[in-house]
């Protein structure tokens, strides 16, 4: 190998950085690059501002009553306010600058076609109430991304309107309460497995039903025994989680999805995970009534640290009819219209309401489409291959190093889930976490699942070369070595990030939430 | 070596080569990458790709094929343009988009290692403060869904404070926000008693008082209303806490707080709102950005993230999420609200627009948006047949045409003017609302555009 930067990093050098920890102190805080950055609130004046309006004739409606002062808000000019948030942006980790194994997360490369996609007039710069026929481009991005939706995961049609995945949970138990409804049942429980995340019982109960925890069975999957037994006429449907939380693909799911119908209840899949299997199997193929498909994780829509996102519902035939209003459908002479109130009781007279203003996330659509578009069928297929592909070399090449709970039973998909297991007294999952970020990089997803002990769950994703799988391989046997020894600076990392660990109780106890001259 | 890649080895956001893969597959011990996926049926296994679907496709193919459909949508700044009800167009200074493009921010996950996401977190922080301030709420939250998700979660969250189910909502609440919860309230028991909007010149301040009770968790009033009215909250406030009942105020278009009194101020107990109309655009109705504010003592009741200021082991100011307590990943079916995401991007973008704004330029932009707001209702009320609901009004107003409005905005559409939205469309089936037409206006509405919407007005109209 040609190595053009003698004097940079490369692999075999290891980690042979020198401590800084001893460095002098600065006058301003910063050292070099590492900039610190004050609250707007201290940088910011109430005689500055960085936008000019022209005037106006006239003056102001004689009835109206005007508030005495501005809001009390500081401003910037231009300049200040491009350095303000880009020395913010510094302090942060992104996908843009390294591995980002979070697991469940699905951080994977935001491809910069999609931003200039979502940017185009007809998109972006379109109102929720034109009239149908000014907007057709804009239904026809949702039409299209739809279409695409519906025959990827082998279902009767698909819920576009929800905002983000537990919206998307929260629309499909709606269509299973109004298909319940329909039929004259009372049934009120949801079934959830104890693996499974936190939105699924919190949108149970938000919905208004009661929840009841399935164990896990030995190997990392729903007990499918336990879950069949707890069935009954009081059970309205089942949240199951596939891939899983474990990182493992249900193998019962058919199984359990045909005792579920029988016994009278549906399938809800959470789709949190389709990215593993996108291309290669259809959720509609193995029983399921609805699932959510997070356009954020399996699609790439940017997570701009902590969304938007998006969280379109495919629907079996069963629920099709109950499907939130508005949607689009087509028209006459090859034109597209919109299924809204007026229209409900002609087009869609079980729709089961509005979740929201408007159409959903118009600008997550485009994005998601043009990355579609972009890979094709082929490479849907291809992407989910590589991301299983890279969690299981990840895997393989760990499992030594650090306890995989699962990793005898056979291949992991998108995710490797490892544990604290065998790790030095005192030294926890937190500390190998915080060490990654001394590192360079993100931590994987920590405590979660639940059922694992100090559970460490690391998504790649398709976009990692080898060689970036590699390095952080590396860094991860120097780790889990670290913490089985009992490394003492592993406690107390992360050393070189913006901040050190940070009192989380303090926060807490009491919470400071706005800003305040002390 | 059999390729391991299903024709598209070249794919540009993949990496891997077939050299890596089967290096990698060796590693693992399997033949290829279908082995992986022996846990899957094999009668649910598909043999290649999905019949009917196209296979990848180029940059500049996937540019091409996305610009048309762009091209086949009538756009806001294209031709004069009065929409608002609920998403508002307004100017958003370049430097905004710019900065939210930052790959730092652009790319990053919710701040959950607070060391390394320091960024993200000072600027909810930040956001925070702004929202507490404009709303005039003692706090506020790192953000919602949309306007219409946060309206219910007020509801939800005053029925936890109150312990009771009924919520009287204001006829002048905007009908997407009032379906949103009526689609909740089906499914949780919660009461709503809606009402449909009247064409008063003055909201419906004295129905809505009458109808609060003892039963009553919450009042909610939009703060103007849709019509564009501007009701008067201490009022309404004062008559629901006298009955331990909750005042909830609903913005939707927050620039009109530059002119106005902010709600909390006015006594309203929670402010919920949409944040679209600072820095984030029309996007044809989303994402968008929900706003939350409410008292200090509610704080533990409220959904959604919060960020908040403590130190770092070194001593060092420092931000980080808190009071999870409430949240699903804590307290699943107990969770406050099953939210999991905020609305992160737009909250940026909705900051950065503000701090360039400061209070004093948001008064100067909500003062434009209003004096051009007068300057259309004065030409529009000179057509024969139109005349203004309002008696009072920011940026948004009503006005009655001789025929039906629908009719009308597909007229003017076609003679390439968005000149506002049909109140039918919102409610529709009411014959009395039937001729209602609301019209917005900002900063960006031009001489040029008043006048062509009087013209086209006026000649639809004869």
């Amino acid at each position: 190998m040609t190595v053009l930067n003698p004097s940079g990093w490369r692999p075999e050098m290891g980690e042979r950085v020198s401590a800084t920890l001893d460095a002098p102190a600065t006058v301003t805080g910063n050292r070099a690059l590492h900039l610190e950055e004050p609250l707007l609130f201290e940088v910011g004046r109430m005689d500055h501002c960085g936008v000019d309006f022209d005037e106006v004739a006239g003056s102001p409606l004689a009835g109206l009553a005007l508030r005495a002062a501005p809001v009390d808000l500081p401003g910037l000019s231009e300049p200040e306010a491009v350095r303000h948030y880009t020395r913010l942006s510094r302090q942060n980790y992104a996908i843009d600058l390294g591995l980002f194994p979070l697991g469940s997360c699905t951080m994977k490369h935001n491809p910069r076609l999609d931003e200039k996609v979502a940017r185009m007039p007809g998109f972006a710069d379109v109102h929720p109430l034109q009239p149908v026929g000014t907007v057709q481009g804009a239904l026809k991005v949702i039409d299209q991304l739809a279409d695409w939706l519906v025959k990827l995961t082998g279902m009767a049609a698909v819920a576009m309107t929800p905002k983000a995945g537990a919206h998307g949970e929260l629309c499909g138990l709606l269509a299973i309460r109004a298909a319940l409804d329909a039929r004259g049942d009372k049934r009120d429980v949801i079934l959830v497995p104890e693996s499974a995340h936190g939105t699924n019982p919190a949108t149970a109960a938000f919905a208004g039903f009661k929840v009841e925890s399935i164990p896990a069975s030995n190997d990392g999957r729903v007990d499918t025994a336990a879950l069949i037994a707890k069935l009954g006429a009081h059970v309205a449907g089942v949240m199951i989680t596939n891939p899983n939380t474990c990182g493992l693909f249900e193998r019962d799911l058919k199984t359990i999805a045909d005792a579920v119908h029988g016994a009278g209840g549906y399938v809800y899949c959470d789709g949190a995970n389709f990215n593993a299997i996108v291309g290669r199997v259809r959720p509609g193929d193995l029983g399921v009534d609805a699932m959510h498909i997070n356009l954020h994780k399996t699609f790439s829509t940017p997570h701009g640290g902590g969304g938007p996102g998006a969280g379109p519902v495919v629907l079996s035939e069963a629920l099709a009819p109950f499907a939130p209003l508005p949607f689009v459908v087509p028209g006459s002479g090859g034109a597209l219209r919109l299924v809204e109130e007026a229209q409900a009781a002609a087009d869609a007279p079980q729709a089961f309401g509005r979740m929201c203003a408007f159409h959903g996330q118009m600008g997550m659509f485009s994005r998601a489409l043009a990355y579609i578009l972009s890979h094709g069928a082929d490479g849907l297929a291809q992407a989910s291959g590589d991301a299983v592909l890279n969690a299981n070399y990840v895997l393989r090449r760990l499992e030594h190093v650090l306890h995989a709970p699962f990793g005898a039973a056979g291949p992991c998909m998108h995710e490797a889930l490892f544990s604290d297991d065998g790790f030095a007294e005192g030294f926890a999952t937190l500390d190998l976490a915080k060490g990654l970020i001394d590192e360079g990089y993100h931590p994987m997803t920590v405590y979660f699942p639940l059922v694992v002990h100090g559970a460490m769950l690391v998504e790649p994703t398709e976009t990692e070369s080898k060689a970036g799988l590699d390095q952080f391989i590396t860094a991860m046997e120097s780790l889990g070595a670290r913490a089985k020894a009992g490394d003492p600076a592993l406690k107390t990392a992360p050393h070189f990030a913006p901040r050190r660990r940070v009192d989380e109780t303090r926060a807490a106890r009491k919470p400071r939430l706005v800003w305040s001259a002390q | 070596m059999p390729p391991m890649s299903r024709g598209c080895k070249r794919m540009r956001y993949l990496p891997l080569s077939d050299h890596d893969r089967g290096e990698m597959l060796a590693t693992i011990g399997v033949p290829d990458v279908d082995a992986l996926f022996a846990d899957v049926p094999a009668d649910a296994r598909l043999a290649g790709p999905i019949a009917g679907l196209p296979g990848h496709a180029s940059e500049m193919a996937v540019e091409r094929h996305m610009a048309r459909l762009s091209a086949d949508s009538l756009t806001a700044g294209q031709v004069p343009f009065f929409l608002g009800a609920g998403a508002y167009r307004h100017h958003v200074p370049a430097s905004v988009d710019h900065l939210i493009q930052r790959g730092e921010f652009l790319t990053a996950y919710t701040p959950y290692q607070p060391e390394i996401a320091q960024g993200t977190l000072q600027v909810l922080f930040e956001f925070q403060t702004q929202v507490a301030r404009l709303f005039g709420t003692d706090v506020a939250n790192a953000s919602l869904y949309d306007g219409s998700t946060a309206c219910w979660e007020a509801i939800a969250m005053a029925g936890r404070i109150t312990r009771r189910s009924k919520a009287v909502l204001s006829g002048g609440l905007h009908p997407h926000y009032v379906g949103t919860a009526q689609t909740m309230a089906r499914f949780t028991g919660d009461t709503l008693v809606a009402a449909q909007p009247a064409l008063a010149a003055r909201s419906d301040d004295d129905a809505l008082i009458a109808a609060i009770d003892g039963e009553t968790s919450c009042v909610l009033v939009q703060y103007p209303d849709v019509l564009g009215r501007i009701p008067d909250v201490a009022r309404i406030a004062a008559a629901a806490q006298a009955k331990g009942a909750l005042l909830i105020a609903v913005v939707t278009e927050p620039v009109a707080l530059g002119l106005i009194d902010s709600p909390g101020t006015l006594g309203a107990d929670i402010v919920v709102g949409e944040g679209q109309s600072l820095g984030v655009g029309l996007q044809f109705g989303g994402p968008y950005l929900g706003l939350f504010g409410c008292r200090e003592k509610f704080v533990r009741q409220m959904p959604g993230r919060l960020c908040g200021e403590t130190i770092d082991a070194d001593g060092k100011r420092a931000f980080v999420l808190t009071l999870s307590t409430r949240e699903q990943h804590i307290r699943r079916e107990k969770a406050t609200s099953n939210i999991c995401t905020n609305s992160g991007l737009c909250a940026l973008a909705f900051s950065i627009h503000l701090s360039l704004l400061g209070g004093e330029g948001l008064s100067r932009m909500a003062r434009a948006s209003h004096l051009r707001a007068v300057q259309t209702a004065q030409a529009l009320t000179q057509v024969a047949g139109v005349a203004l609901v309002n008696e009072t009004y920011v940026n948004e107003f009503t006005v009655t045409l001789p025929r039906a409005a629908a009719e009308v905005v597909d007229a003017l559409a076609a003679r390439r003017v968005l000149g506002g939205v049909a109140l039918s469309r919102l409610v529709p089936g009411q014959a009395d609302l039937a001729n209602a037409l609301i019209v917005a206006t900002s900063e960006l509405t031009s001489d040029e555009d008043i006048a062509a919407l009087a013209a086209a007005l006026a000649e639809v109209l004869a």
